[in-house]
């Protein structure tokens, strides 16, 4: 029973009044920004960062967790009525989604793809507690070279599979870096980039960079009025699933839930491309795809477990190696650090109550989602009516006030400011914000273990590929590196892509 | 990597939200637009993105970066480089610095005709306009509190750049700022500046 026994206290953990509260708050609040507009979940966590100062690490973890899966189910409701994805991962949602409201089944879409939602989440929570110990363990015995390669490549895949320009995402990765080495060089005491500011002896503070270039330059960005489209939600009627559906879908949910757990635990990886995955699957392996975007079932369920089961599972490079698998990712580490805990594989053993806690709060946070979205989801799609000009000057206030409260500065209200012109600038430029601020996060881990390899190896690189695991992530690196050239040179004698991979170019909302 | 084939797709604006509906919905499904199949709902939305911003933006933001990639190579090697066996401070940015500038050079190079970035247009100044409120209010909070700077920005950008109507600004203004004072200055005791 030793392996049974942490997971147990784990609930334990949970099932504590504070930490069942902030569960509920942070599905609450991740449902919400779901279905309302402006915000998406790395932004949300962002610019809520500064309420997580005053309590306890692993209750701030299970609020922020709770934001970023919940955020899974309220994008649905949008995708479903108003053709709209909330979130990037509802996007495929969308063409079964819309097509059964039209029908005048939005409740059965909408029932399917919350009990989707949480099969996915729950098989994903179960494979994450089984995986997770293990890969810990693995991992256990890397020295600082392992790490090296490994941040870099974590830093390399966020860069390459994000949206944007491949190129542009490596600049913004750098400048993350470049920031990152702000302030006192913990090696020798001398300062970098300082400009004699004081304020910038003790380097850049990971919160106001993140509240402002995914917080305030998001808001910036919907400034310029685009969401000016007035459209119409359809009704939600009858909302429990019949038999028949059920059974239709209980297979693509199946599927949906391994697919998307196995992509979630690849960095780079997470909610949208399993979405987009899971989607492309279902239609390959149906009898007649051509139902497919006119109401089939299978279209809504096997998308919606794929990004829930993805977004639990993304949880597992952060939580067992302390790579951060995604944007969003990149926040909860950096919140995790505000609180004094590293993520890394001894988190499991020394920390199993954070740990154990976080993880068996999903299997909560999941029911109470499924409450939500089910008998509940009258409410929710009430909100949709909030217009995005209203929220704006809150969130606005919120954030300003907010970064003002943890260290009582003023600078840090400019700094907010002027990340936010820059993360707005980035967007307008197309350079994606993500590869920044998760290279920002994993700066000075970087250097430091690149600094430590080197001493170890008496100054020279090549000792890197004399370690196995090293090796072997340096050439994934390389190869990582060098597949965009040689798929340039295969398409050019390609067919044209498929809509669906179009549509994930889609900018993802953070 | 099925997903790849993505890149020689343009991006722009990030995913639509409804949002602005101004309160009357149509009752009847037959109201709603027809479904679309996925390929015509991927052309609606890319009529929807903002309009492209030429090459030079890619030939500005490329020009931007390498400037600050030269700017860390410089300020690195006075910094001192030293070996790898004894890296000195500077050795570590001096390496990020140098590929911000090889990727800068490549963006130059090669991905100057990929339209991604964005035109600014006349509603790029509502964001000027928006970025100025912030500065006016950490400009003025340190001195006279939060509550009349918390409301004068809430009320324009409810007003000016939200285009509520008057009566909405004034009273949501109002709302919002007493209940930020509630919140903050009697629930949580958070020691921003504060008149009363």
């Amino acid at each position: 029973m030793d392996f049974l026994a942490p997971v147990i206290n784990g609930f334990g953990v949970v099932l504590e009044p504070t930490n069942l509260l902030y569960c509920l708050i942070g599905v609450l609040i991740g449902m919400l920004i779901g279905v309302l507009p402006g915000l998406g979940p790395a932004a949300t966590i962002a610019i809520l960062l500064p309420l997580t100062y005053g309590v306890e690490p692993v209750t701030a973890i299970i609020m922020l967790s709770g934001i970023f899966y919940g955020a899974q189910y309220g994008g649905t409701i949008t995708s479903v009525l108003l053709r709209l994805p909330g979130e990037a991962s509802s996007v495929v949602t969308v063409f079964d989604g819309y097509a059964l409201a039209r029908q005048g089944k939005a409740g059965t879409a909408l029932g399917i793809a919350a009990i989707g939602s949480f099969f996915g989440g729950t098989v994903s929570i179960i494979g994450l507690t089984l995986l997770a110990p293990v890969v810990a363990g693995f991992a256990l015995d890397f020295g600082p070279p392992e790490y090296t390669a490994l941040a870099m490549l974590g830093i390399l895949l966020v860069a390459t599979v994000s949206n944007g320009s491949k190129v542009k995402s490596i600049i913004a990765a750098s400048l993350g870096l470049l920031l990152a080495t702000v302030g006192r060089d913990t090696f020798t005491g001398e300062t970098r980039f300082t400009f004699d500011n004081l304020s910038l002896a003790d380097g850049l503070d990971f919160v106001p960079i993140a509240m402002g270039i995914f917080g305030l330059g998001e808001i910036l960005y919907n400034l310029e009025e685009r969401h000016n489209k007035v459209q119409a939600p359809a009704k939600v009627a009858n909302v429990w699933p019949s038999a028949k559906d059920l059974k239709d879908s209980s297979a693509a949910v199946g599927r949906g839930s391994v697919l998307g757990f196995f992509l979630g635990i690849l960095p780079g990886g997470g909610a949208t491309i399993a979405s987009l995955a899971a989607y492309a699957m279902e239609k390959k392996r149906a009898k007649n795809p051509e139902r497919f975007g006119r109401g089939a079932v299978e279209g809504i369920a096997a998308p919606e477990s794929a990004n829930n089961a993805a977004a639990t599972s993304s949880f597992i490079p952060l939580l067992t190696l302390g790579i951060p698998a995604n944007a969003t990712m990149a926040i909860i580490f950096g919140a995790l650090l505000i609180q004094g805990v590293t993520p890394g594989p001894q988190l499991v053993q020394n920390d199993p109550e954070l740990f154990w806690g976080v993880v068996n709060s999903m299997y909560i946070g999941n029911i109470l989602l499924l409450i939500m979205s089910i008998p509940l989801v009258g409410i929710f799609v009430k909100i949709l009516r909030v217009r995005a000009a209203i929220l704006a000057p809150i969130t606005v206030l919120i954030t300003l006030i907010g970064v003002y409260t943890i260290n009582n500065s003023l600078f840090d209200i400019w700094l907010v400011i002027a990340f936010g012109v820059l993360g707005y600038l980035m967007k307008k430029f197309g350079f994606e914000p993500g590869p920044l601020v998760l290279a920002f996060v994993l700066g000075s881990l970087l250097e430091e273990n690149l600094r430590r390899s080197l001493l170890l190896f008496g100054g020279d690189p090549s000792g890197f590929v004399g370690r196995p695991i090293s090796a072997v992530l340096l050439l994934v690196f390389l190869v990582v590196m060098l597949l965009p050239l040689l798929q340039k040179a295969f398409k050019k004698t390609r067919a044209t892509a498929p809509a669906v991979t179009a549509l994930h170019d889609e900018k993802e909302r953070v | 990597m099925i997903f790849a084939s993505h890149e020689g797709v343009s991006s722009g604006g990030s995913v639509k939200h409804p949002a602005a509906g101004n309160g009357s919905f149509p009752a009847t499904l037959d109201e709603l637009p027809q479904p679309l199949t996925p390929e015509q709902l991927a052309a609606e939305w890319d009529e929807e993105q903002p309009p492209h911003a030429g090459p030079l933006a890619n030939v500005a933001a490329a020009v931007t970066s390498a400037a600050l990639g030269i700017a860390g190579l410089a300020m690195s090697v006075a910094m001192g480089l030293g070996t790898p066996a004894k890296p000195e401070p500077g050795l570590w940015p001096f390496i990020i610095s140098l590929v911000m500038v090889a990727m800068s050079v490549a963006l130059l190079a090669f991905g100057r005709r990929k339209l991604d970035a964005e035109a600014f247009s006349s509603s790029s100044w509502q964001v000027a306009a928006g970025v100025g409120t912030l500065v006016g209010f950490v400009l003025v909070v340190g001195v006279a509190g939060f509550e009349i700077p918390a409301l004068l920005l809430t009320f324009i950008w409810l007003r000016f750049l939200g285009k509520e109507t008057w009566r909405m600004s004034v009273l949501l203004s109002f709302a919002v700022t007493a209940a930020f004072y509630l919140i903050f200055v009697v629930a949580l005791n958070v020691p921003i500046p504060h008149l009363f």
